[in-house]
């Protein structure tokens, strides 16, 4: 595993997420309160559905996005789908330095 | 923070249904100080009769033991009477000298049963029904005496009378009208009752006036204790004051007859208990006098909850309403000035085991009116129906009560009922599986379910488990027993059987909530329609600041609540407050439509169905170009690009205006399309231009966001081509001007549209679906589409409004044409190169293994 640069923080919109592609992976790096960063593999566990594209809410371990296509929650620091829904995005990790946003691929 | 001071006099149910709600607002507003003339906690007053007729114990109906109190800080005073208010002071005292000081009373002292002015009434042996005390009294006399009189044949006299039945008693009800609850029960109905209760044993003496009450001595010297004399005799009785000890002996009857009695219940009213309202000066009129705020009109710091309240001239003597009006209470006293009492409808259940009756609104009928009446005499089932403008305006049933709750709802929202007049008497699931709507809501029947059905299939939730979580626990409302026992906390299809086995176990007391004064989500106890006010009438300008003064209970909203707090402030404030893109659906947040795949479909928009070869030329370069995947012509009337890469939406956004086509807002909760017929320009039966009257439409509405979608036609003449029978707003061209009809829906559920108007003129279709739309924009609620939205405040709200009232329609008008002034291109905003940004992939080469020690460390240094 490597550390990369993605972009810097003010790129990510808050309650938003950024899509970085990694070798044809793509991977959702999103923004929760509080300036904490997070990034899942940008897949659903339930059908697929790009997760960088649903409504980020809450902050630290209860940061979480709502899937746009059928509407599950993931938590944004497990990877974990909310109960009752089961299932589990991979998850990378991910730090900010001097305003920049580094991805552990 | 120094916590204001809050003084309740009163521990019954609705002062402390009062603090708890405060405690969940507010829990640190308040030093909360609380007296009660009675030496309890607070215990669920209306299951005394369970406890008199021997089927549950005091301890079973205690709701806040004395521990409660402790727990959440409250000095409880139990057992001492407040005897004085001094408002100048602000201060109360209590009977043994005890004083609090208080920034705000809450009065919540309930009524006193009304004490017939009879000679005899102070003997001993004579009682009221009111509190644990009487019900104590009246479990030690039928142990040792056996004749009782109960005076007063209504809800709680037969009550009364009931359990001391089943506790050996020989019981005579004594009533003043031709029959019983005749303020509950027409007298065919009360007939029904009346026959199953002396079946029971109970007797009964009807329009029958009591005269007085006869001591032992004075029975002596008739010489007949224990028999009942023949009517006409005269007889001379002797008058007992209150300082011998003897006891009740018999009730003697204006008529002459003498009943024995050992045991006097009275139960001939109650009356508002506003003693100290009274001698603290405060307005009283048949109760303290309220607000809608349930603030005393004399002093704004004291509040006055329960029976001891006048409300708009209604004192109400049972427990839901006054829930209610401890609901709004509690959110003023907590700060938070949202929500109004407005007044209850009340039904009422008789809880005699075995015996069913139920009865709500208006039942009596007569001018206006329509009833519908079924009388089974033999079966013992009397039901009747009192139908008034095409709603239900009452109800009551004897014998049969399955669908009370159902009826008691239809009451409440105020439905039309017409579609459903020929089912409604044989209830609930007949009248809905003929609608095609029985769904999984209704199973009525409730009461009859074995406790061991299982009635919430996601959690495994029996019926028994329900029941008891609800007596033992004292709950009253979906949301406790939600919370209690997670029935019908997931999917909520079986959300209605829940309701009818709380309403069949609770009775009276069930707190129902109607599907729209549920909160908006978990994130908050506010239902849709106070965030609204809030809203407005505290300005809010963004999210935050509404969840700040609506005191959110998560930090940041979740993706339910977001939307629906971003829609109310653009609708309510347009170009003043905040519009945040994060709380948007990405449809909205992109300005294009998310296919499965992740990839995104381009609608441009063709006013009123109409295009050109320029745009058409335009669309098939782009599509070329963009590599897309599908062209389609939509329902809509106009082509859909699917399968766009989201990377390149700003670039074929920007190809795309520069043929001069806009977004077509097919994503949003918004403005769709307006579809029209080809109209008088050349359809040989046109009789109006509808293809100009549909781009006038659509240019005057571009950019409207709604609680939810959108939908107009235009057609030239009845024949409809375009469909307006089912559109949210549907014209259709008639010789002599235009017909406008609204809240169709073609959708989920087909829905026809309703006639709403007839006009002459171009200019008046646009003012009138205008307003119509803005009615919606600011009543509707988040994600309610215009025929659900006229199906709950009825046609008839909207045509008060939009119709009736030109001025008012003209200031609807006025509103949305101000709110949609200079609605952006959202497509062209977006080719600015900060918000395109949000749109572009961010590369990351995949690192090679030899390269990774090296960056690893280049990161670290
Ligand atoms: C594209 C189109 C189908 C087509 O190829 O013709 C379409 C596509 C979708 N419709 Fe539709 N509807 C389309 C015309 C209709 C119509 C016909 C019409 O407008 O005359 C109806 C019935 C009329 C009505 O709405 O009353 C219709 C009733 C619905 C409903 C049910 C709405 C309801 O209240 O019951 C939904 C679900 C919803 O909105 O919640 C829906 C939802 C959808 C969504 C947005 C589902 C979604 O969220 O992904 C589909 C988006 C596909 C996409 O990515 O573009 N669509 N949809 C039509 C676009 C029209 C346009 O030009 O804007
Ligand atoms: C037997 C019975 C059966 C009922 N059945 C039903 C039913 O099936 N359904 C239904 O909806 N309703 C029923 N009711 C009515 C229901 O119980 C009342 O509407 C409800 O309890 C009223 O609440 P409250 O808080 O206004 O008054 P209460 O509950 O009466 O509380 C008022 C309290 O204030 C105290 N108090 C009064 N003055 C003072 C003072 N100066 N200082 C200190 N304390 C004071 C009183 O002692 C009392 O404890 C029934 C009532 C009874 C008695
Ligand atoms: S009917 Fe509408 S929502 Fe259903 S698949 Fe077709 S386009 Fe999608
Ligand atoms: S793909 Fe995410 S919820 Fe269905």
């Amino acid at each position: 595993m490597t550390w990369q640069k993605v972009c810097p923080l003010d790129d990510i919109p808050m309650f938003g997420a950024r899509v970085v592609d990694h070798g044809g992976d793509a991977i959702a790096v999103f923004r929760a309160d509080g300036d904490t960063v997070f990034a899942l593999r940008d897949a659903c566990p339930h059908k697929g559905g790009p997760l960088s594209q649903g409504i980020v809410s809450g902050s630290g371990e209860n940061a979480r996005v709502t899937c746009p296509l059928h509407g599950w929650n993931i938590g944004l620091a497990s990877g974990e789908a909310c109960a009752p829904d089961e299932g589990c995005s991979h998850k990378f990790a991910t730090r900010i330095e001097s305003g920049e946003v580094w991805l552990d691929v | 923070m120094i916590k204001q001071k809050l003084v309740m006099v009163g521990n019954g149910m609705a002062g402390v249904k009062t603090v708890e709600e405060i405690l969940k607002y507010a829990p640190d507003a308040f030093e909360i100080t609380v007296f009660g003339a009675e030496p309890h906690g607070n215990y669920n007053r209306i299951l005394l009769s369970p406890v008199l007729a021997g089927e549950m114990t005091l301890s079973d109906i205690m709701l806040n033991d004395l521990a409660w109190y402790a727990d959440n800080g409250i000095t409880l005073h139990a057992g001492r009477k407040v005897v004085q208010v001094d408002r100048v002071r602000r201060i109360v005292r209590a009977d043994d000298g005890t004083e609090a000081a208080y920034d705000r009373l809450l009065l919540a002292t309930g009524s006193n049963p009304f004490i017939l002015p009879v000679p005899g009434k102070d003997l001993p042996g004579v009682i009221a029904y009111r509190d644990i005390a009487d019900t104590e009294v009246m479990i030690a006399a039928a142990a040792s005496h056996r004749h009782a009189v109960v005076i007063g044949g209504g809800l709680l006299g037969l009550e009364a009378a009931n359990g001391l039945i089943l506790r050996g008693m020989d019981v005579t009800v004594v009533h003043l009208g031709d029959w019983i609850m005749e303020r509950q029960l027409d007298r065919p109905a009360a007939e029904l009752l009346q026959a199953s209760l002396e079946a029971k044993g109970m007797k009964f003496c009807l329009g029958a006036q009591t005269a007085e009450l006869l001591a032992v001595e004075a029975m002596a010297e008739l010489g007949a204790i224990g028999v009942a004399t023949s009517a006409g005799q005269s007889q001379r009785s002797v008058r007992v004051g209150s300082d011998t000890d003897a006891r009740v002996a018999a009730v003697r009857l204006v008529d002459g007859r003498v009943l024995p009695a050992d045991l006097v219940v009275m139960s001939a009213g109650i009356r508002p208990n506003t003693a100290l309202a009274e001698a603290a000066r405060l307005h009283c009129d048949r109760g303290i006098v309220v607000t809608d705020t349930m603030q005393t009109v004399t002093d704004p710091r004291i509040y006055a909850v329960g029976e001891c309240v006048s409300h708009r001239g209604v004192a109400y003597g049972l427990v839901a309403p006054l829930f209610e009006q401890a609901k709004v209470c509690a959110n003023h006293l907590a700060g938070f000035g949202i929500g109004r009492y407005q007044g209850s409808v009340t039904s009422t259940k008789l809880k005699v085991t075995g015996v069913d009756v139920f009865s709500a609104g208006d039942f009596m009928g007569g001018d206006g009116c329509d009833e519908i009446v079924l009388h089974d005499r033999a079966g013992g089932i009397y039901k009747k129906l009192v139908l008034r403008d095409d709603k239900l305006a009452g109800a009551v049933m004897v014998g049969d009560t399955a669908d009370g709750a159902w009826y008691f709802q239809l009451v409440r929202e105020g439905k039309d009922v017409s579609q459903l007049r020929d089912h409604l008497m044989f209830g609930q699931s007949f009248a809905q599986s003929h609608l095609g709507d029985a769904g999984h809501q209704g199973q009525s029947q409730a009461a009859l379910l074995p406790d061991t059905a299982e009635v919430c299939g996601c959690n495994g939730v029996c019926k028994g488990t329900i029941v008891s979580a609800i007596k033992e626990k004292g709950l009253f409302s979906l949301d406790e027993v939600r919370k209690h026992t997670k029935a019908s906390s997931s999917c909520g299809s079986c959300t209605g059987l829940v309701e009818q086995i709380l309403a069949s176990t609770v009775g009276g007391a069930y707190q129902a909530t109607d599907k729209h004064a549920k909160p908006v989500c978990g994130c908050t106890d506010h239902t849709h329609g106070e965030v609204r006010a809030a809203v407005r009438e505290l300005k809010l300008l963004s999210i935050p600041a509404v969840m700040r003064a609506l005191d959110w209970k998560t930090p940041t909203g979740c993706a339910t609540c977001r939307p629906a707090l971003n829609y109310y402030l653009i609708s309510t404030w347009p170009h003043e407050a905040e519009d945040d893109p994060q709380s948007r659906f990405i449809n909205e947040r992109a300005h294009a439509n998310i296919q499965k795949d992740g990839t995104y479909s381009v609608v441009p928009r063709m006013w009123g169905g109409l295009t050109n070869p320029t745009e058409l030329r335009a669309i098939a370069d782009a599509a070329e170009k963009y590599k897309v995947p599908t062209v389609k012509v939509t329902g809509g009337q106009r082509i859909d690009l699917l399968g766009v890469k989201k990377d390149d939406l700003p670039a074929i956004w920007a190809d795309l205006g520069r043929a001069g086509m806009v977004s077509g807002h097919a994503y949003g909760k918004s403005l769709r399309t307006v579809k029209t017929c080809v109209g008088a320009e050349h359809c040989r039966f046109g009789t109006q231009l509808a293809m100009d009257m549909g781009v006038k439409l659509e240019k005057m509405l571009f950019g409207m966001w709604s609680p939810h979608k959108v939908k107009l036609a235009v057609s030239g003449c009845p024949r409809n081509c375009a469909e307006s029978g089912i559109k949210d707003v549907g014209i259709s061209g008639v010789d002599s001007g235009y017909e406008i009809y609204v809240a169709g829906n073609g959708g989920i559920k087909t829905e026809v549209a309703q006639f709403l108007a007839k006009v002459s003129t171009d200019d008046e279709v646009k003012e009138m679906s205008g307003a119509f739309l803005q009615l919606y924009r600011e009543e509707a609620f988040y994600l309610e589409r215009t025929c659900h939205y006229v199906e709950r405040v009825g046609l008839e709200h909207v045509k008060r409004q939009v119709v009736a009232d030109p001025a008012r329609r003209r200031d609807l008008y006025e509103r949305l044409l101000f709110a949609l002034k200079d609605a952006p291109d959202p497509w062209a905003e977006h080719q600015a190169e900060s918000l395109a940004k949000q749109f572009k992939t961010i590369p990351i080469k995949a690192v090679l293994e030899e390269n990774r020690h090296d960056l690893a460390e280049s990161v670290s240094a």
